[in-house]
């Protein structure tokens, strides 16, 4: 009980500001690690600052000093009772050459699910196409649909002008941006327990088996082997992270087999989450570049079998850098 | 932690302690949304005229840049400003809206990038029917991007206090005579209480008459009943002057009318003087 509420307040309130001051050092650098006994210090104030307050509910007056003491022991105790690792500076090599591999092989078997689900796509478009040619125009976007696979091969072919000459930097910035929303997309659909994101991914494959069949009955395969590798084998593998990551967000949110509570889920996700998408995210980058100053590119300016190789090698490195990069690190949970 | 119907979420430290947060609705959470595109927007044409300069020199890369640029905007507006401000959008800001994490903890950046690029869902099909709709429905105010992210959007509302020097001034306080009387009075009122009061001053006009003699003689009987002050005190004082006496002691702090008391005892000095 306060006898002299004068008093008490000018006797805490050095308390308080002090209090105060160490809050607003760690939220102005993040990266501040204090020693033993400053954690202790700010242990006590803190706990002093909550039995200040407990005092002071009880008071009619003051009502000013009982909210501010309030703020004040929320921010105290939203910094003393987090559990979860602090965050680290930001390190780029050391995220995307151990955490990004790491996070996508600790997720691996939605991954498989994602590689599943796409071929089962692939399998209905290609089956489509070949059954009934004319489904092309509902299952091919782009105006692939409006061309035959020989006649566009044979005016790439031809050479006769650079369609993409003054636009190779505006175009491969387009292809960035809507793959990566594409992406954001496949993921944040997660959230309707993983129906969307199943969907986004069977769609893509119906398109992507579609084409496929359109330019193999057409006798084009060396072509189009030539035009989707460079690109392709970077950001396909890309969409299926993006639907990894919406399949692990979708996995969080019904919680099969799993006796933690929902929120409890969807914390220990988040961080892997942001990782697989900034993940994608670079990806995308790099095959926005290729497709546009690259895949756009056919004989005679380019042999088939340089598009070909630099694409299998592209595939080889990713497959390596996802399976192998950052196995030397031991794996936490909290990464 | 527990959520009451008043949308408010209230937390309770280990310690004890509770404190509550205020959610944001959805109508609230929409105009600071607006607020918010339109910042987008006006960035957006910026950006476009600072592209249609460069467009001189290279017309692609102006327009690499100016499609690079905005879909940076587009989904880095929202990540950054609510990294940069803890939890606030310029539209939160104006609105007095922030992001909180649902347990009262410390807000991550991971939090704040998934609440933001869940927008996508949010958004369908089109003026975030889905998310308004996630709103109204969830306990705690949440759309899916707040549900992924286990945040929370909270309001901090002004509380606009009443002018109480206006209210009761140049009255004279005969209980400011008795500062230990006034100090168990501080003691022994509740915070509720101490609300009424004030309450029935701020709207004395609005009463009827009747109610108003009957609801002050409540007032003033209950707080002689918890305090008792000298018969000489209270002599001759009106039901409304002894509550408006209350509310003084109870909300004006006494060092005001000491400074206040130092400066009319100055003040008479140089009066005396002259």
């Amino acid at each position: 009980m306060i006898i002299d509420l004068e008093k008490f307040l000018a006797s805490e309130r050095p308390f308080w500001t002090e209090l105060e001051r160490v809050l607003e050092r760690l939220a102005n650098d993040p990266y501040h690690r204090p020693d033993l006994a400053a954690v202790q210090r700010f242990h006590y104030l803190y706990e002093r600052a909550a039995a200040d307050l407990g005092k002071l509910t009880t008071f009619a007056s003051e009502p000013d000093t009982r909210r501010y003491l309030e703020a004040l022991v929320a921010r105290a105790y939203g910094e003393i009772h987090e559990t979860r690792d602090q965050q680290h500076r930001f390190a780029p090599l050391k995220w995307f050459f151990h955490t990004f591999p790491q996070t996508f092989r600790r997720h691996a078997r939605a991954f498989h699910f994602t590689v599943l689900i796409t071929i089962a796509g692939c399998l209905f478009g290609g089956f489509a196409t070949w059954l009934d040619p004319d489904s092309r125009h509902v299952t091919m976007p782009f105006g692939h649909d409006q061309i035959k696979p020989s006649e566009r091969v044979r005016r790439e072919e031809a050479g006769e002008r650079d369609h993409l000459a003054g636009h190779k930097a505006s175009f491969s910035t387009m292809l960035m941006t809507h793959n990566t929303q594409v992406s954001i997309t496949t993921l944040a659909l997660g959230m309707t327990w993983a129906v969307g994101t199943i969907i986004a991914l069977f769609y893509n494959g119906v398109i992507l088996g579609a084409i496929c069949v359109d330019y193999l009955a057409d006798g084009q395969g060396k072509f189009l082997a030539g035009w989707l590798l460079p690109h392709g084998s970077i950001e396909i593998p890309a969409i299926l992270i993006a639907g990894q990551a919406g399949l692990v967000l979708g996995r969080a949110l019904i919680g099969w087999g799993k006796r933690t509570p929902l929120r409890a889920r969807m914390r220990a996700i988040s961080p892997d989450l942001v990782t697989l998408i900034s993940g994608v995210a670079v990806m995308l980058v790099w095959a926005g570049f290729i497709e546009a100053f690259f895949s756009q590119y056919h004989e005679p300016v380019l042999p088939y079998w340089v598009k070909i190789g630099f694409g299998l090698v592209e595939v080889v490195l990713l497959t390596v850098f996802l399976s192998r990069s950052g196995r030397e690190t031991k794996m936490t949970n909290d990464e | 932690m527990s959520l009451t119907k008043t949308s408010t979420l209230q937390i309770r430290t280990p310690e004890g302690i509770a404190f509550s947060l205020l959610l944001a609705g959805p109508v609230t959470r929409f105009l600071a949304w607006l607020v918010d595109v339109g910042i987008v927007i006006a960035a957006t044409v910026l950006i476009n005229s600072v592209a249609g300069i460069l467009g001189v020199l290279s017309p692609d890369f102006a327009q690499a840049l100016a499609v690079l640029l905005f879909f940076g905007l587009q989904i880095g507006y929202g990540i950054g400003a609510e990294w940069w401000w803890r939890g606030q959008t310029v539209g939160k800001r104006l609105l007095r809206l922030q992001v909180m994490d649902a347990a009262g903890l410390r807000l991550h950046f991971s939090q704040i990038v998934i609440r933001n690029l869940l927008r996508f869902v949010d958004g369908l099909p089109a003026f975030y029917l889905v998310g308004g709709l996630a709103c109204l429905i969830s306990k705690r105010a949440q759309r899916l991007g707040d549900l992924a992210a286990n945040t929370i959007v909270i309001r901090n509302p002004k509380v606009a206090q009443p002018d109480l020097d206006q209210l009761l001034a140049g009255k004279f306080n005969s209980l400011r005579e008795h500062p230990h009387l006034e100090a168990r009075l501080r003691q022994r009122v509740s915070p509720g209480e101490a609300a009424v009061a004030l309450q029935a001053l701020v709207r004395r006009d609005d009463l009827e008459p009747a109610a108003r003699v009957e609801l002050f003689a409540e007032l003033a009987a209950h707080f002689k009943s918890l305090v008792e002050f000298p018969a000489e005190s209270i002599e001759g004082i009106a039901d409304e002057q002894y509550v408006r006496n209350v509310v003084d002691l109870l909300f004006r702090p006494r060092r005001e009318k000491t400074d206040r008391e130092e400066a009319g005892r100055k003040e008479a000095q140089e009066t005396q003087k002259t």
